[in-house]
Order: C-alpha cells, then sequence, then structure tokens
C-alpha cells in the first residue's frame, strides 16, 4: 500500500502533507523533499506565509462610540445586580 | 502562553500596542497623566471607572483587531469587543496576576468569539476537504519547475483579504496559531478537536492562502 517515500510523486507527497502533518511527522525531514525542489519550494511558500501572520499587528481601533455603549452596558447591569 | 508574546515582550514591559494605546485620547476628559499599568490594573479591580476606562484605551485595538479579524464583520466584532469588556468588568476581581494580563484578556475575548460562533452553528473547524495539489496552476503544469510565487514578503493588505476570504474554520486556526502565536495544544483544547486536527487544518489553511496570494499576484491586484 505504502510506496517506498523516495518514489512518491509530487502529487502523492502533496496529497498526503496534511496528513503526515496531523500525524505530528516533520515533513521537513520527508525524503522527498530531497530530491524536490517543487515541494521544497510550496513548504517555504508555507513558512513565508506564516512568517508574515507573526508580523500582522492590530488594526484600526473600533468606532469612538464604542465605549459610551459600554459604559451604558455597564451601568445597566450594575443597576440591575444593585437596585436601588 | 501566545508565542508572539512571550517571544517579543518581557514581562514587566506593556506591549508595542500599549505604549501606542497611552498616547489615544482616553474616553474619559480632565485626565491625569496615566499612571503605572499595574496600579491602574489594581484600580480597575477595585471597581474605580476612571481605572476601567485607562484598561479599555490599553486594550480595545488589540481585543478589536482579535474579534474583527475572527469573525470577519466590523459592526459583528464591536458587539463582541463590548462583550468582552463587560465580562472583562465582571470578572477582573478574580484577576490573580500568575498570567500576563493582556495574556488573560485576550484568551477571555477569543473564549467570547467562540461561543458567538457555537451560538451561531457554526463549525469550529472546517470538514475536511480533498486538497488538490497546487491545483492552480493543474497538475500537469505545477510539478515540473521551481514555482516560488512567494519569495520575499507577503503585502499585509493581501494576506488580511485573503485570511478573511477563508472558511471560517481555517480561518480560526490560522488567526490563533499564525498571527496570535498559540500553540496547537492550547487551540485543540479552545476548538474541541485533536492536536492532529489543528496540525493538518493549519496547513491546509495556508496551503489555501497561498493559492489566494499567488491569484492576487498573478491578477495584478493593487496592493
Ligand atoms: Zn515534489
Amino acid at each position: 500500500m505504502t510506496r517506498d517515500p523516495q518514489f512518491m510523486t509530487c502529487q502523492e507527497f502533496q496529497e498526503q502533507m496534511a496528513e503526515l502533518i496531523g500525524s505530528g511527522e516533520d515533513v521537513n525531514n520527508h525524503p522527498h523533499l530531497r530530491m524536490c525542489a517543487t515541494c521544497r519550494a510550496l513548504l517555504a511558500d508555507l513558512q513565508t506565509i506564516a512568517d508574515a501572520a507573526r508580523e500582522l499587528l492590530p488594526v484600526e481601533p473600533p468606532a469612538e462610540d464604542l465605549w459610551q455603549r459600554i459604559e451604558l452596558a455597564i451601568q445597566k447591569e450594575d443597576s440591575s445586580l444593585d437596585p436601588g | 502562553m501566545p508565542r508572539s508574546q512571550a517571544a517579543k515582550i518581557p514581562p514587566s514591559s506593556p506591549t508595542a500596542a500599549e505604549q501606542t494605546a497611552v498616547e489615544e485620547t482616553p474616553p474619559v476628559q480632565t485626565v491625569p497623566p496615566p499612571p503605572a499599568v499595574a496600579e491602574v490594573l489594581a484600580l480597575a479591580q477595585a471597581g474605580d471607572h476612571y481605572a476601567f476606562a485607562q484598561i479599555y484605551s490599553l486594550h480595545k485595538r488589540r481585543v478589536y483587531s482579535l474579534c474583527l479579524r475572527m469573525v470577519g464583520n466590523p459592526s459583528e466584532a464591536e458587539d463582541l469587543t463590548q462583550e468582552a469588556f463587560l465580562q472583562l468588568h465582571r470578572k477582573i476581581a478574580t484577576f490573580r496576576g500568575d498570567s500576563a494580563f493582556s495574556t488573560w484578556l485576550h484568551r477571555l475575548s477569543i473564549n467570547v468569539v467562540l461561543m458567538h460562533l457555537r451560538k451561531k452553528g457554526l463549525p469550529l473547524t472546517s470538514l475536511d476537504e480533498a486538497m488538490e495539489p497546487t491545483h492552480e496552476d493543474g497538475p500537469g503544469r505545477s510539478f515540473g519547475a521551481p514555482d516560488l510565487a512567494l519569495t520575499g514578503s507577503i503585502d499585509r493588505l493581501a494576506l488580511e483579504r485573503a485570511m478573511s476570504d477563508l472558511p471560517a474554520g481555517y480561518r480560526l486556526i490560522f488567526i490563533l496559531h499564525d498571527v496570535e502565536g498559540y500553540e496547537h495544544n492550547e487551540i485543540a483544547a479552545m476548538l474541541e478537536c485533536s492536536v492532529g486536527n489543528s496540525k493538518s487544518q493549519l496547513h491546509k489553511a495556508r496551503l489555501k492562502l497561498r493559492a489566494a496570494l499567488r491569484t492576487a499576484i498573478q491578477k495584478g491586484e493593487p496592493s
């Protein structure tokens, strides 16, 4: 059923990659990658994406009036907890 | 603890976002100079309303960003930010300082978003779908020459756009792991899935993003 991983095609390797990663295997050491620049490039792309994601900063702040809404909600909650 | 925080920030110093936030206009008028963050936190825990407003100022951008990225809709994200700070107001006295406050608030906010998504009946992890290998080029062409369309840097806006187009389950895992820096075991606990599932879904999310980013590059979309 399983072929010698050295003789996998790119298609076979890529189809199995998610499963291999899910099983905890370090795909970077996979025999197919030693011979295949295409799949190494694919993995490098994925790493580039992960690196870029880590550098993302917070987006713009919420609308100015959100604090007023929160204050109102807090007051409402406080008065329902503490009648009088 | 989120890796991005652990790696970049010494435990006692405020985050870059917090430092920026200190300079924002606080939501209350007649403002004294901001006391140390720890002192503000202690005051807020004791029920000081002004201190709580300061906490909001310090953390609103980060909490809102998290909500916005996770749900992809500004008004929904504001509702969730409101709910997160309401819950914070209820629970702040119980914060014991055994983790960083920002980490604690962040985790509380994630729980608010996840609860909201569960209520909406959205699956928090994507159903497995067959991923075609580098399907965007068709199998014939892509298995030949190396194809390094994404070498170098990735445009931030293009990445944000591609993230917002991801199916919800992939988006959650990608944001929690790659943007926010949570580990797979933490994500698996939050999303009630296996660690292996978290890992393989993250891989698929990155593949989908790669396809979207390459399409954007090929179309020459302005970045
Ligand atoms: Zn290959």
